[in-house]
């Protein structure tokens, strides 16, 4: 482990791969409390309040984990990557700089307002504080996604003395991988936040607690679920073409196809092996792979032997599977538990405990997917432009190991933190403090103190 | 001097860039004091000072990510060259916001018997974050010459630092608590305001004798003369706030502000006489705002951004500030 490149990149892998599991929540569970507010302000039903104040807590707690994180990165691109900014700096520093005052300031200015100010404004400022925040989280990931996409497919520039200078801030922006990124990331963090508000909920659920908010996430999480999964494969596929168009190499080691060929087959299942270029145990399906990648049955398919610069294949091969596993399991399990939902009102224990074992089921299909993209395109870190060996700083390698031991130490202690407290949050909100004894709750026919109902419950 | 945007845009942005630094300073300095701070008072009281920053830590740290943001985009290569400089400070700032910033969040929700190590790791963060900044500000000065004199110096700064923002913490304390708590942060602010003085003193005797260039701008003639309002001021401002902190807290609780404002007014002066000693250099002795810039284009771009967001962002700002005026009360998410 003396290699600083390829530390300092394991310690940017490590950050940011801590950084997104936080936005990837925080992005799309803005837009679910604000969906539980405008429910509430509609309905007056409690349940929808109740859900807004369970849910709003998790998301301060991701919000706070995300804000830290993103710190860390910010000061990471010139302590390890100071290349990356010399070189296509005039390009990523206005997508940046607009993130920052676009949305960072926006977020982190009425989020206070939205945890704390319910008893200070009007119901009408705090929704629209709760608008103001979901509006701020997606406008981060737009800019983000901007510039992550333009390092995959840069457009709309010219290089002079080795240095990129902008020649269309339109071309820059709306780069051809944008779109398809963009909506994406969008709709995995739909998907997490979903599978985290049903898997939470239905943990709840499962030890029988009955708070009005309960079936109310329970519902929200799953039907946001079903909604999403078929849009995200959909997208997905075209994300896909637009990479084989794009970054064909990427595609190639996707797919486990070494050698340039008409009529590829779906590699189901191998081994990839850099030695002999070839996949060892490989079960593969014939055409499949062309047909889908092409729609011909008979389509030429490029391997990767035949590119120059090219990703290591196993990481992304296998990252890529993953990926697309937890998708057709959310799928099965999203539209299984939407069908009981509609039939009996509620879900079967079976299910709810699948739902609960997918909780953060979301985070490893979008950290798959990102490794997908982010080891697909190496050696690249712009492609065509700008290597990530290039770009490295020449800090020493030790530097770098120490403070990676330290970083993975701190993330660790942290992701075991916030799960344990979501889950400490999820059973602490069963006991019925929040039922003030003096308000009588109606049971069967019979009126009982709350504390009474819950406890016999 | 002709005026193209290859020579104004560097210099306008080495503005917003010191702006966003003092607005942290001052910001986020309150807050981290009162991180500092809250290690030495239990259970009622430390909640309560927790409750006094809970709305607004949040915001205040984004200035920093704008500082370093538009040191990132407007001057890359001083972002590399100083960061590059300062790799283990800056992991140890690091690590001291990560925590703070989490246990803040964590210690309201998880177990009780889990609190007071959230509290711990919160006192922690907060200063090592302090000490952290103190230290990379003391290195900066001296132009990041390691000998074991500029080491001892920038431990002074880092302690002075933390005396800085335990003092500016106070004094906003002073506005936010009352009772006990108030007399406490009254306290408070008497014995950090001697230490943020030494440590004052201390960087405006260095950083003229580390640096023939800012020995000449401060004391050649006319310059000492027209200079010298600034350590005045400054001095007449220690003096002023040891005299008010002597009478507080008032019966009426009139007043309370005032050590605040005093305490930024020493954060300007301070800030602002550290600006004119390194302007134009970026990089100390190195690297100038002109030479460190990104294309005057890209600038144009993020400064006209700037110019139409940044009073968007104070506007909203002061509409935080102004819902949560008034005495900080218990802080309940509902």
């Amino acid at each position: 482990m003396d290699d600083p490149l390829l530390l300092a990149r394991i310690q940017f892998a490590a950050n940011i791969s801590f950084h997104i599991l936080f936005p990837t929540i925080t992005i799309a569970l803005g837009w679910v409390l604000l969906f539980f507010k405008l429910r509430f302000n509609r309905t007056g039903d409690a349940a929808w309040m109740d859900a807004y104040k369970f849910w709003v807590k998790i998301f301060a707690l991701s919000f706070a984990l995300g804000v830290v994180s993103g710190i860390t990165m910010s000061f990471q691109f010139g302590t390890n990557w100071p290349g990356f900014m010399n070189t296509v700096g005039n390009i990523a520093g206005p997508l940046l700089a607009y993130e920052i005052l676009t949305a960072f300031f926006l977020e982190a200015g009425f989020l206070g307002i939205m945890l704390f100010g319910w008893n200070r404004v009007s119901n009408r400022v705090h929704t629209l504080a709760t608008v103001l925040v979901a509006v701020g989280t997606t406008i981060s990931a737009f800019w983000i996604l901007v510039l992550n996409s333009w390092m995959q497919t840069p457009a709309g520039f010219e290089m002079r003395d080795g240095v990129a200078h902008a020649t269309d801030w339109w071309a820059i922006v709306f780069n051809p991988s944008m779109p398809y990124r963009l909506t994406h990331m969008l709709l995995a963090s739909g998907l997490t936040a979903a599978f985290l508000v049903a898997g939470v909920s239905a943990f709840r659920w499962l030890r029988r607690d009955r708070s009005p908010g309960v079936i109310a996430g329970l519902r929200t999480g799953v039907f946001l679920a079903a909604a999403l999964i078929p849009i995200q494969i959909f997208i997905g596929d075209m994300h896909g073409l637009n990479t084989l168009e794009h970054q064909p190499a990427k595609i190639a080691a996707m797919e486990g196809i070494w050698e340039t060929r008409k009529g590829a087959p779906m590699v189901v299942f191998g081994l990839p092996d850099e030695a002999t270029k070839s996949n060892r145990f490989e079960i593969a399906i014939p055409n499949i792979a062309s047909f889908y990648l092409t729609h011909d049955w008979q389509g030429e398919v490029k391997g990767i032997n035949s590119f120059d610069h090219r990703p290591p294949v196993a990481p992304v091969f296998f990252a890529f599977r993953i990926m697309v596993g937890i998708g057709l399991l959310m799928f099965a399990v999203s539209w299984l538990a939407a069908w009981q939902l509609r039939r009996s009102g509620e879900v079967h224990h079976h299910v709810a405990r699948v739902l609960v074992a997918m909780t953060f089921a979301g985070w490893i299909a979008t950290l798959s997917g990102w490794y997908v993209t982010e080891i697909g395109r190496q050696p690249w870190l712009v492609t065509g432009i700008l290597t990530a060996k290039q770009a490295a700083s020449n800090v020493a390698a030790p530097m770098i190991a120490s403070t990676l031991i330290g970083y993975l130490l701190v993330y660790a202690g942290l992701l075991a933190a916030y799960i344990a407290t979501i889950f400490y949050l999820a059973r602490k909100s069963a006991v019925p403090v929040h039922h003030s004894p003096a308000e009588p709750v109606r049971a069967g026919g019979a009126t009982a103190a709350g504390d009474a109902v819950a406890a016999a419950l | 001097m002709d005026l193209t945007s290859a020579t104004w845009l560097p210099v306008a942005f080495a503005g917003l860039m010191g702006l966003s630094v003092l607005l942290y300073v001052v910001l986020d300095g309150y807050d981290l004091g009162v991180g500092i701070l809250s290690g030495t008072v239990q259970g009622e009281h430390r909640d309560r000072m927790i409750a006094s920053i809970g709305p607004f830590w949040d915001a205040n740290e984004t200035w920093l990510v704008l500082a370093v943001g538009l040191l990132l985009v407007a001057f890359p290569q001083a972002h590399g060259a100083i960061l590059g400089e300062l790799y283990l400070p800056v992991a140890g700032l690091l690590l001291g916001l990560i925590l703070r910033g989490v246990a803040f969040e964590f210690r309201a929700k998880s177990a009780v018997d889990h609190k007071v190590w959230w509290d711990r790791a919160f006192v922690a963060g907060s200063t090592l974050a302090a000490l952290m900044q103190g230290y990379m500000l003391g290195l900066y000065i001296v132009g990041f010459e390691r000998t074991a004199a500029n080491v001892s110096f920038a431990l002074l700064t880092a302690l002075c630092l933390v005396a800085g923002y335990a003092f500016i913490g106070a004094t906003w304390l002073i506005i936010k608590t009352e009772g006990v708590l108030q007399r406490r942060a009254v306290a408070w602010a008497r014995g950090t305001l001697l230490l943020s003085g030494i440590g004052m003193v201390a960087v405006s005797i260095v950083t003229p004798l580390v640096s023939e260039r800012i020995w000449d701008k401060w004391l050649s003639l006319p310059n000492f003369v027209l200079l010298a309002p600034v350590p005045l001021v400054t001095a007449g401002l220690f003096v002023g706030l040891s005299i008010v902190l002597r009478h507080l807290p008032t019966r009426t609780d009139r007043f309370c502000w005032l050590p605040f404002t005093g305490a930024v007014g020493i954060f300007m002066l301070g800030f602002h006489g550290l600006a004119y000693s390194f302007f134009p250099y970026i990089v100390p002795d190195k690297l100038t705002v002109w030479q460190a810039a990104a294309a005057p284009e890209s600038l144009m771009i993020i400064f006209v951004g700037a110019l139409v967001v940044l009073p968007i962002i104070a506007a909203y700002s002061a509409f935080a500030y102004r819902i949560f005026w008034g005495k900080a009360t218990d802080l309940r998410y509902y």
